[in-house]
């Protein structure tokens, strides 16, 4: 089975069926991959012993019914800012390096639930605050694409999930999304990247960058398992007050999905200036494509130029607000220091976050002043909802579309050297240019890989629809798979290399 | 010299492909950028003491070095872009599920008996509780007397 990481979940839970493969069987593969990839440092923590048990349950289960559970036996891994019981979490941060939650999150019980397998808990920034998954204290992650002495980073903040399913240790992976965090590595690793609509999925357990964005994403090879993986653990949550009342309709993918009558809209202001040639080439190349298909209008959303500036400011006073929880007194790094309460929070605070959380921390508090609330916080509250009175109008006015087709990110994927040679601030200015709207507006975005550039890295498109457009999203984006034929990662090149 | 012109080279060889593109399939993805609503000419902005010694105490968290100041007033610069956009009569947006009405837990006990869970990540507990250090110390007072600054930047 060297062909595991281009096996969907339908092709396993056949060879379940014919009994050609067991759960225990595929854990240790998946296992054995990650242990043979841990250069490429997806993984913060390994779970073997969780998936062998999870495993064997599933064995049971198969002997004993004929109907499998959504995700029976399939092996997934938590971006490591879920919580789950008697598993570390970090956050990829000193702050949280000893902390074990007494509980789980509501996705990582549904995904149990389902029948999946827990292989690890994957690499992020330091609480998913960055672009690149090179912030965190556990390493960069790496990009399994192209890989040499001179590695590409894996995109993030969730890069660890996106390393492990390109690389196969995985066959799904759960990530967050507040502005790209899950896009935008799945984009650069060449897998699809799903962002449901804000509130489909709970957050319960996930701990929190920017509430009123974060979603839980999803990462799959294809555009079948990201919706099965969706039908697991969308629904409302009685553990989550924003999780959408109305209750989940299942989504069908169908075969043979009429796309004729749709309309497609290309927004205008996606070209910016730093995009690269190869990126609009490829934007171009499917737009062409549809262009046989179905209808494809050119569409404007004025303000996307102003988001991500937008998206910075709330990002901050988000960020500064959560991050008020971490004292050293309840939970987390406790500094060694007893002169007084104030002292104890700044030097475990201090201690605790790297500069890129640290600043965040200063530009939310410096926002947030008296004297700067309405001339900052209001303003971009307000921007917010110019933003997305953008997309209600491209979805809902006159000439209106039915999905969004853009870039997700400006180029492939950077190298690590060049990447950091930047600062936080400019490297998710840059990323997230084309991702983090999405998130404004709340509204549901999938990156899909499309080709290969000239340097033999992966490109990616983004669809993005109305608030619970999921079926339409993920039809149309089973569409332009087929469509396209992006390759499968070639892998034992990388294994012989070893 | 030869830099200058490769560029140029290469800005040709773009627009080439990008308008060879366009033409040949009528494409309806834009062949130029759009240009930005940020502004630029933004004066600098400049943090002055008093307010870096205020966000020190309010994030309770320390600057530690000049570099972390010039990283806020970049920040600043770069939310400066967009404070010239009208926003009159625009109602803010404070969340995206605002036609929805949050949801009442009934009054009832649902959780409970965790005392051990909750202190089991505490570093320092006794007789089941949390423990804290002296406070109404406000941070500042301690610095001086301490200079923890000066500690931390000989750390890093």
């Amino acid at each position: 089975m060297n062909k595991l990481s281009s096996y969907s979940i339908r092709d396993i839970h056949k060879a379940y069926r014919d009994k050609t493969l067991n759960p225990r069987c595929l854990i240790d593969q998946c296992l054995d991959r990650a242990n043979k990839t841990k250069e490429l440092n997806a993984f913060i923590t390994l779970t073997p012993q969780v998936a062998h048990e999870q495993s064997l349950r599933c064995q049971e289960r198969l002997q004993s019914s004929k109907k499998l559970n959504l995700l029976e036996g399939i092996s997934v891994c938590l971006k490591d800012n879920f919580c789950t019981e008697n598993i570390r979490t970090t956050c990829a941060s000193n702050m949280l390096k000893n902390f074990t939650p007494t509980y789980n999150a509501t996705i990582y019980s549904k995904l149990m639930m389902a029948g999946a397998c827990l292989v690890g808990k994957t690499n992020l920034d330091e609480f998913a605050m960055g672009s690149g998954t090179v912030d965190s204290i556990y390493g960069p992650s790496r990009n399994p694409w192209c890989y040499n002495d001179n590695w590409r980073i894996a995109g993030g903040s969730s890069g660890g999930s996106a390393v492990a399913v390109s690389s196969g240790s995985s066959v799904v992976a759960i990530g967050s999304d507040t502005g790209g965090s899950t896009r935008n590595p799945a984009a650069l690793c060449g897998i699809v990247g799903l962002k449901p609509t804000y509130g489909l999925v709970s957050r319960y357990g996930l701990i929190p960058l920017v509430n009123s964005m974060d979603v839980p994403g999803v990462f799959a090879k294809n555009v079948d398992d990201a919706a099965i993986t969706l039908n697991c653990i969308a629904g409302p949550d009685d553990l989550d007050s924003t999780t959408i009342k109305s209750a989940f309709k299942p989504i069908s993918i169908k075969e043979d999905f009429d796309i004729s009558n749709l309309n497609i809209g290309i927004p205008k202001e996606y070209h910016c200036k730093d995009m690269s040639i190869e990126v609009i080439e490829c934007w171009q190349f499917v737009t062409d494509l549809l262009e046989k298909l179905c209808k494809v209008s050119c569409v404007s959303l004025p303000h996307t130029s102003v988001s991500i500036a937008v998206y910075s400011i709330l990002n901050q006073c988000e960020v500064a607000s959560n991050m008020s929880r971490y004292d050293g007194l309840e939970y987390g790094l406790r500094a060694k220091t007893n002169y007084s309460t104030e002292e104890l929070y700044a030097t475990t605070r201090s201690q605790g976050f790297n500069n890129v959380v640290r600043s965040r921390i200063f530009g939310g508090n410096y926002f947030l002043l008296r004297q700067n609330y309405e001339k900052y916080f209001l303003k971009a509250q307000k921007l917010r909802r110019l933003i997305s009175d953008d997309f209600e109008n491209v979805f809902n006015g006159d000439n209106k579309v039915d999905l969004l087709l853009t870039p997700t990110t400006l180029s492939d994927a950077p190298l690590y050297s060049d990447f950091t040679a930047k600062n936080n601030r400019d490297q998710c200015a840059l990323q997230d240019y084309c991702t983090q709207p999405a998130n404004m507006a709340g509204i549901p975005a999938i990156s899909i890989p499309v080709k290969l550039s000239k340097n033999k890295l992966p490109l990616s498109l983004q669809l993005m629809g109305p608030a619970l457009s999921e079926e339409l999203l993920l039809n149309v984006a089973k569409k332009i798979e087929a469509l396209v034929n992006f390759p499968v990662l070639e892998f034992n090149q990388y294994l012989n290399k070893n | 010299m030869s830099f200058r012109s490769s560029a140029l080279v290469r800005r040709r060889i773009y627009l080439h492909r990008i308008f060879y593109n366009c033409f040949r399939y009528y494409c309806k993805v834009p062949i130029t950028p759009v240009a930005t609503l940020e502004s630029d000419n933004i004066p600098k902005p400049n943090i002055d003491i008093n307010t870096v010694a205020l966000l020190e105490r309010l994030s309770l968290v320390r600057f530690d070095t000049e570099q972390g100041v010039k990283v806020l007033e970049d920040s600043i610069e770069f939310a400066n872009k967009i404070l010239h956009i009208n926003t009159d009569n625009v109602q803010p947006l404070y969340t995206v599920l605002e036609n929805q009405s949050l949801s009442l837990h009934i009054d009832a006990v649902t959780q409970g008996n965790c005392q051990k869970d909750i202190l089991k990540n505490a570093v320092i507990t006794e007789d089941d509780y949390f423990v804290a250090p002296p406070g109404n110390i406000p941070l500042h007072e301690i610095e001086e007397k301490e200079s923890d600054i000066q500690r931390n930047e000989n750390r890093n």
